[in-house]
């Protein structure tokens, strides 16, 4: 049965309700995960004049940088590695709106948490139920998940792997409920199990294996744990010996039950944070790694031990990390979200996370072109030890009795630089542990009917021959389980979002659907103490609920503090009762030469005051940036810090049809100032109506420019044409005449052509 | 373990002698060396999960899974594999596999599959 598929509105929220509409017929579309389509070396990217080297193939909806928009030509080329977002609303509905803004950015690799505790959970959990720092993972919600990744990378244009964990007690049926239900990707690192849930070594070892193997049948990436000892060592970079042999287990493990070594994924972390002279510690354990670990996966994580609560600390860690990935390799890159350090991740952290991954990646293209590593000096010979050590790590692991001897001896997650040890190790023993003693031996009759499976098993020949059938290969055999709790699941969350946002009002939020949360930054010319109190203080007066300090940071001890509040908002805003302004529709050149052919025009142009910025300016005026000149404008610029009335003088000597300024310093609200001379010398001078007045400045609004007399002003991003429009349009209006014709002709006026907010009207006021 | 000196510069004076390549190739042999214990040990066994993972791959759902492991481990039954319960069930009530494991998960059928075994024995 082939379930009917909708695609999305780009203009729309998903509707969550219909995503849950059939889904017990619901099939994902593929098994396994996808790599990105990489282009070829020195691939172009029109239209923009670069070649790339280390770029995949572009999404077909997208949002690019911020800086793409304005210079270059929108264009958001998407590195050649899979970039991870880790996503832990807590909430399944959420997750997904959540996956479908970080799709947009450029993540397609969607790591969805697990709640807290589900890894001592002795079999699967069905339904929705809410969790704790992650969700439940459960046959509905990856059903739902998957179901909704379907559609957005429909929406994108690029495969989007799902991907979660296949740790804890239930690793076996985890995987089979994977690779039936189309997840891409797993965790799956029996040591995690014993070093950091206290699962018992036994159970975990005996089930990796066949966890393992069922994975490796559905062709899902895997990814080891060994970072989380990077995560949780006291000096993170001492680990690194042991990283390699924690990965080399795995790797090792995995081989030996046959997953292919490309799907092995190893989950390395660059160890260490400024102020460490981060590179040089990180980049020869980087080396060592990839030297040892050739033909496996790497995926790429970035650091999460040493992040405070400041996101832009962070983000300068998470850069270097990856400049780390673009000097050594890497094939997913993950990304850690800045506020990290202060709270689950919120929404715009996972897009915030997404963009530095893809604008430092995008940045370095071609890295290796143009630099090598040095291997002959210190790099080579930090990385020789390291690997050096990993090996002596191994050889008493083997000396003193095997792996679950070692780790009863407390070998592992200790703080010393091995061979050195500080005797703070994690020490876990063979006979004890969450589900010790399940572990029963396979009977000599033993028999598992189905494909996939690990170890010693024979068909008894009264049974064998009977056909049998599995999930794994009859999809339409997988049985489907919808909610067990009648309360805590998403139906019940979607009535009560609707609730607290009746008659569709919009609320701020940050992580689930109409939370209501929302910060204030401030400055406070106060020391760390005051300045928080004060912050609250101020935030409870504005209204907000719950507030909460969530970041500060000193300037000066005295002099003062920037503070982070969060809040509640108690209200919500009914965005029907909004009155958005009105975009300005730019003219076609050829209308605007028209008219200006017809009509020439003169302007006066300067930047006014004590203001040198001329850039600006020049950009609106000059030929070779498309300014005025380019319809045939005749443009007087009159230059920089030029008083107003010298302007006001130039454009009646000049007989001219406007005066343009440019004010860029807004200082003690200057620009507005600048503004209302120019206005009431012109009416002073009895010459208002003779000049359309037109300002320009990065701090200027059209809005602006009309409360102080003028008749439009331009902000940031205007280009010529946007006044040149203007120009056209006013000089037209204020003659009674349709744009481009005769005067006072019968001729149809433009239809539709928006008026801007400089309708010349200031004389009225 | 206890703490102990950095004592590497002494204990590498047999790698020194080593090329990377060697060196690398070492640290493989150890550990494919240290894992062949641990899969050993699961070749020969098994445990609820699995034996749950394979009554999923029989299109079991969770809740009948989770019964019929916890039957066969209280009768003794775990080792044969749950499925191969399941299997021998079906063979003597004459229904499906799915069947089956419906009537094992509620508590029926065990005197069959109990049988077989005793018989065996």
């Amino acid at each position: 049965m082939t379930p009917e598929r909708i695609a999305l509105d780009p203009d729309k929220p998903i509707d969550i309700a219909a995503l849950l509409v059939d889904l017990e017929t619901y099939r994902p579309r593929r098994k396994g995960w996808v790599w990105r389509d990489r282009l070829p070396s020195g691939a172009g990217f029109p239209p923009a004049p670069f070649g790339y080297h280390q770029i995949s193939r572009p999404l077909e909806r997208y949002v690019p940088l911020p800086a793409a928009a304005r210079h270059f030509w929108s264009i958001d080329p998407q590195p050649d590695l899979t970039v991870t977002t880790e996503i832990a609303s807590g909430r399944f509905e959420d997750d997904i709106r959540r996956m479908r803004m970080a799709a947009w950015h450029g993540a397609d690799h969607m790591m969805v948490i697990r709640t807290a505790g589900q890894s001592h959970y002795d079999g699967l959990i069905e339904g929705t139920p809410e969790g704790v720092g992650g969700v439940p993972i459960t046959r509905k919600q990856l059903r739902a998940t998957r179901k909704a990744l379907d559609l957005i990378e429909d929406e994108v244009g690029r495969p989007l792997n799902l991907h979660s964990y296949v740790s804890g007690l239930a690793g076996p049926e985890m995987a089979v409920l994977f690779v039936e239900e189309g997840v891409n990707g797993a965790h799956q690192d029996p040591q995690y199990n014993v070093l950091y849930r206290n699962v018992n070594m036994i159970r975990s070892f005996v089930d990796a294996a066949e966890a393992k193997t069922v994975l490796s049948s559905g062709g899902i990436a895997q990814i080891d744990g060994a970072h989380n000892a990077n995560a949780t060592a006291r000096e993170a970079w001492k680990v690194t010996p042991e990283l390699l042999v924690q990965h080399g287990i795995n790797c090792a493990y995995s081989e030996a039950v046959g997953y292919p070594r490309r799907l092995v994924c190893l989950s390395t972390v660059p160890p260490t944070a400024p102020p460490a002279p981060a590179l040089r510690l990180d980049l020869p354990y980087a080396v060592a790694l990839r030297d040892v670990f050739r033909g496996f996966g790497l995926r790429a994580q970035m650091n999460t031990r040493y992040i405070e609560s400041d996101p832009r600390e962070a983000t300068v860690t998470h850069v270097l990390n990856l400049l780390v990935s673009r000097l050594t390799s890497a094939d997913i890159q993950s990304t850690i979200t800045p506020d990290e350090g202060r709270n689950v991740p919120w929404h715009y952290n996972n897009i915030a996370a997404v963009e530095t991954a893809k604008q430092a990646l995008v940045g370095m293209d071609g890295l290796d072109r143009l630099v090598r590593l040095d291997r002959e000096g210190e790099l080579g010979k930090a990385a020789r030890e390291i690997k050096e050590r990993a090996v002596l790590f191994l050889e008493e692991i083997l000396a003193d009795g095997g792996y679950f001897k070692a780790v009863e001896a407390g070998m592992f997650i200790d703080s010393g630089y091995y061979p050195e040890r500080a005797g703070d190790g994690m020490a876990r023993r063979a006979d004890a542990g969450v589900g010790a003693g399940t572990v029963i031996p396979r009977a000599a009759d033993y028999w598992a009917p189905v494909c996939s499976h690990f170890g010693r098993s024979q068909a008894p020949a009264d049974l064998g021959g009977q056909p049998h059938a599995c999930t794994l290969c009859r999809p339409d055999l997988i049985p489907y389980v919808d909610e067990l709790d009648p309360e805590d699941n998403v139906h019940r969350r979607l009535e009560a979002a609707a609730e607290r946002r009746p008659d569709g009002l919009l609320r701020p939020e940050v992580q689930w659907a109409g939370d209501g949360v929302m910060t204030l930054t401030l400055f406070l010319p106060a020391g760390k103490d005051v300045a928080g109190a004060a912050a609250l203080e101020i935030a409870r007066r504005l209204g907000l609920e719950e507030p909460e300090v969530i970041h500060s940071h000193v300037a000066h001890p005295a002099e003062g503090t920037l503070v982070e509040v969060k809040g509640v908002l108690p209200f919500g805003i009914d965005p029907t009762t909004l009155v958005l302004p009105k975009k300005d529709e730019l003219l076609p050149d050829d209308i605007i030469r028209q008219d200006i052919i017809l009509r020439p025009m003169t302007v006066v142009a300067a930047t006014v005051g004590e203001d040198e910025h001329s850039v600006g300016m020049r950009e609106i005026i000059d030929i070779k940036h498309g300014g005025l000149e380019k319809w045939g404008v005749t443009c007087h610029y009159l230059g920089t810090s030029v008083p107003v009335e010298k302007a006001l003088d130039a454009a009646i000597e000049a007989d001219a049809d406007a005066i343009l300024i440019s004010t860029i310093i807004s200082h003690a609200d200057i620009h507005r100032k600048q503004m209302r001379k120019l206005a009431d010398l012109a009416v002073e001078k009895g010459v208002r109506k003779r000049f359309l007045l037109v300002v320009g400045g990065t701090q200027v609004t059209g809005a602006m420019a009309v409360e102080s007399g003028l008749d439009a002003g331009f902000g940031r991003g205007t280009k010529g044409q946007h006044v040149a429009s203007f120009l056209v349009r006013a000089r037209a209006a204020r003659a009674g005449r349709p744009i481009g014709g005769p005067d006072a002709s019968a001729g149809q006026p433009l239809s539709g052509a928006p008026r801007t907010a400089g309708s010349p009207k200031a004389d009225a006021r | 373990m206890k703490p102990r000196e950095d004592d590497f510069a002494r204990r590498r004076a047999h790698l020194a002698k080593l090329d990377d390549a060697a060196l690398e190739r070492r640290f493989w042999e150890l550990t494919r060396k240290a894992v062949e214990p641990m899969l050993d040990l699961a070749r020969h066994n098994t445990s609820p999960a699995i034996e749950r993972s394979v009554l999923a791959r029989l299109g079991v759902p969770s809740h009948e899974a989770k019964a019929i492991v916890e039957g066969c481990l209280s009768r003794g039954l775990l080792g044969h594999g749950a499925g191969h319960a399941v299997m021998k069930a079906a063979q003597t009530a004459g229904c499906s596999p799915r069947q089956a494991a419906s009537g094992l998960a509620a508590g029926r059928l065990w005197a069959s599959v109990e049988r077989a075994w005793r018989h065996d024995a």
